[in-house]
């Protein structure tokens, strides 16, 4: 009797501070969780911050008369060579007629950009009938006027220090007022390559190499992985080498990736001879990468399967392969395609061992196929960050927000993918 | 697995099949089993198996076997007959190797790296260990039905229809649902899943899990059945009606059934061999092994003293 009391009385007396010390914990995780959240937090911030704006640019209103003599002398149309620049020049003119000499026409032509005369082009090309006519095109005005209606551009500087003198920003102002000026959805950002005007450059170039990079990869590495994983899980003999093929394995899966860059450098462009800068050869090195991450998955699953389903279909009478194919592989299969998509997450990222193998040059036409010279999105990030246009800034920060997108699209549909294909057993 | 050169004898001439009825006493028994470790005293017998291993007109016939697990002697000299259309009980105490010696008659021990099986069984007179034998043709004749029920993740229709589909036994659509319904009516399932074959087969009760397990089994048609502890994960209701699905199956099937229940044993088989760290002490019909056990272990085991 007076032991058991003596027992209730400990517990007791022990539960304050128990309960301070589970208090404790929970504060520990709560604070943990909040860091990590304000981190991610200042980070989405900051990127949007950064990043919206580029998403806009600013067009001027020109009347052009598409002069039949400059597009089409002697009757036939010559849209190479006729001078598209000189009709923007005119069209900015009859704005501001009172512009005179040389060097005050010249900053007067800096305020649009060279991009165009390419939308002239277009436009003629799309519609050879308006030949002749004048028609009122709205143009993308140059990156400084784009950053000075953004509010990117000091006016109070001193003028010797600004890219656009006190006078383009009266002629710009005079443009607003007339309402010659307006702010809209920046197409050429998803629709161009990549080009030294940040107002014409555009991810598409990126995107594609992106694409077609991650569409070899994912068409390689995905069979193999798994079929390197089932034959060391299910029909591979347990013996030394096995020992050793795993530890290697798992030590490939932490190599840093510009080593397989090198790797990729040497066989693939050096001794195969493939071409520098293409997106098949990005597609190799980035297989290697992922390699060993959806083989190490792809083992994972296939021991999770039980072993009771195994034991059952072999009692009756399925073979090893058959055991492995109706069975083991189907309820593994979320598990691998979770791997699948963590590698190809990863894959996308990747720069460095891109950066060996050439696909950092600057590149401006999209590629069209697996041999075209490209570049990848991760690596367009890298030439624009280093770029002094101030225009690039945003559009850094833009083209990571693209980026984070396609991730985050990847691992939504990893999940989803996941949650349909999971089966009770 | 190795096999031994005695194997390999036997593989090239295979033991003749005996029609004629033959009672033979356990010590003049041909390669009958010496019980080694069990000093003579003990039995009266002279340490041997004890009763009647033999059977009149054997389906599957297990003559020396051996297994051992790395260098554990897990089953040792074990020699049985099966008959066509028996329920055999193989009982005893737990680790006395009876799922063991199960699992060598239809070759599901091949599946553990470290087991060795030596010795001869034959099926049908042909020796199911020799090297041409294909385990999967094997088990396609000889049937299993696990301690835990075991659907796979499908429907009820394609678990009981996996096996006929990958031996090939069905022409058409219209066969297999044939195979499907016969297989799931024998084990007196089809009235509660008729209108539901496309449902998880992981959605039933236990006992129903267990009975398309059995269903699943019997869809391949095969000639002997092992049933390693079935009702063991099942209540006593469900565990009632498999005992009766039992009787009406041995009228096609051979059953070897592993119990550790030998009220189970005593209710459903006809032969009962007991085991006993890894030996057969004795196998006899199963009034003479429950009312007058001839080797002290067995009687021991009834009575409960050991196991």
């Amino acid at each position: 009797m007076k032991t058991t009391c003596t027992t209730r009385e400990l517990v007791e007396s022990g539960l304050a501070k128990r309960r301070r010390k589970e208090y404790a914990f929970r504060l520990v995780g709560i604070f943990a969780t909040a860091v990590g959240v304000l981190f991610l937090g200042v980070f989405f911030a900051s990127l949007i911050a950064k990043g919206s704006t580029a998403f806009k640019q600013t067009f001027v209103k020109l009347d052009i008369t598409l002069d039949a003599e400059v597009i089409a002398p002697n009757g036939e149309l010559d849209l190479q060579y006729a001078d598209f620049d000189g009709l923007v020049r005119n069209g900015l003119r009859e704005i501001f007629p009172e512009v005179r000499g040389r060097t005050e026409r010249r900053e007067l032509y800096r305020l649009v950009s060279v991009g165009a005369a390419y939308e002239l082009r277009a436009i003629v090309e799309n519609d050879p009938s308006l030949l002749g006519t004048t028609q009122s095109v709205w143009v993308p005005a140059s990156s400084d006027v784009d950053m000075l209606i953004k509010g990117n551009i000091d006016a109070d500087i001193d003028e010797a220090l600004r890219t656009l003198s006190d006078q383009q920003i009266g002629w710009v102002t005079t443009l607003r007022e007339k309402g010659l000026l307006r702010s809209q959805f920046n197409k050429a950002l998803f629709s161009n390559g990549d080009s030294r005007e940040p107002e014409l450059a555009g991810i598409k170039g990126a995107v594609m190499g992106s694409f077609y990079m991650l569409l070899v990869t994912i068409s390689l590495s995905f069979p193999i992985g798994v079929a390197a994983a089932i034959y060391l899980e299910e029909f591979a003999p347990k013996s030394r080498w096995s020992d050793l093929i795993e530890v290697n394995i798992n030590n490939l899966a932490a190599v840093p990736s510009i080593v397989f860059g090198l790797l990729g450098l040497a066989v693939f462009i050096n001794w195969l001879s493939l071409p520098r800068s293409a997106p098949l050869v990005g597609g190799l090195v980035l297989t290697l990468l992922t390699l060993p991450v959806i083989i190490i998955a792809s083992r994972a699953a296939i021991q999770a399967v039980p072993p009771s389903i195994r034991e059952a279909a072999l009692g009756l009478g399925a073979s090893r392969t058959q055991v492995v194919f109706h069975h083991v592989l189907p309820l593994a299969m979320p598990g691998m395609l979770t791997g699948a998509i963590i590698g190809m997450s990863r894959a996308l990222g990747e720069s460095a061992p891109l950066l060996m193998i050439g696909m950092v040059a600057f590149i401006v036409d999209v590629p069209g196929g697996f041999t075209d010279p490209a570049t990848a999105l991760p690596v367009q990030i890298y030439l624009w960050a280093d770029s002094p246009e101030r225009a690039f800034a945003e559009r850094t920060s833009a083209a990571i927000i693209v980026l984070l997108g396609f991730l985050l699209l990847m691992n939504l549909a990893a999940v989803i993918m996941r949650r349909r294909m999971e089966r009770r057993w | 697995m190795t096999m031994t050169a005695m194997t390999k004898a036997i593989t090239d001439d295979p033991p003749p099949q005996s029609p004629v009825p033959r009672a033979v006493p356990a010590a003049d028994t041909e390669g009958g089993n010496i019980l080694p470790g069990i000093a003579a005293q003990e039995t009266e017998l002279g340490g041997k198996t004890v009763g009647t291993i033999t059977c009149p007109d054997p389906f599957m016939v297990a003559r020396d076997v051996n297994v051992y697990y790395g260098d554990n002697h897990a089953i040792q000299h074990v020699s049985l007959e099966i008959a066509k259309q028996e329920v055999i009980a193989l009982i005893g105490p737990s680790g006395c190797g009876k799922s063991t010696f199960l699992r060598c008659l239809n070759r599901m021990n091949d599946t553990i790296e470290t087991a060795r099986v030596s010795g001869t069984i034959t099926l049908d007179g042909q020796d199911i260990y020799r090297r041409e034998q294909d385990p999967v043709a094997l088990r396609a004749r000889v049937g299993m039905v696990f301690q835990k029920p075991n659907p796979f993740p499908k429907s009820i229709y394609d678990n009981v229809a996996y096996g006929p589909r990958i031996h090939g036994l069905a022409g058409d659509r219209a066969e297999l649902d044939h195979i499907v319904h016969t297989s799931l009516e024998r084990a007196g399932l089809l009235k509660e899943v008729k209108d539901r074959l496309d449902d998880s087969g992981t959605s039933l009760s236990g006992g129903q899990q267990q009975r398309l397990c059995i269903a699943r089994t019997i869809a391949v048609n095969p000639e002997v059945i092992l049933m390693d502890e079935p009702c063991s994960a099942l209540d006593p209701i469900a565990t009632a009606r498999i005992e009766d699905l039992m009787d009406e199956l041995c009228e096609d099937y051979a059953i070897v059934i592993v119990t550790h229940s030998m009220q189970q044993a005593a209710r459903v088989s006809k032969r009962v061999a007991y085991f006993h760290l890894g030996l057969l002490v004795e196998v006899d019909s199963t009034d003479k092994i429950f009312t007058n056990p001839q080797h002290k272990l067995t009687e021991d085991y009834i009575t409960g003293r050991i196991g």
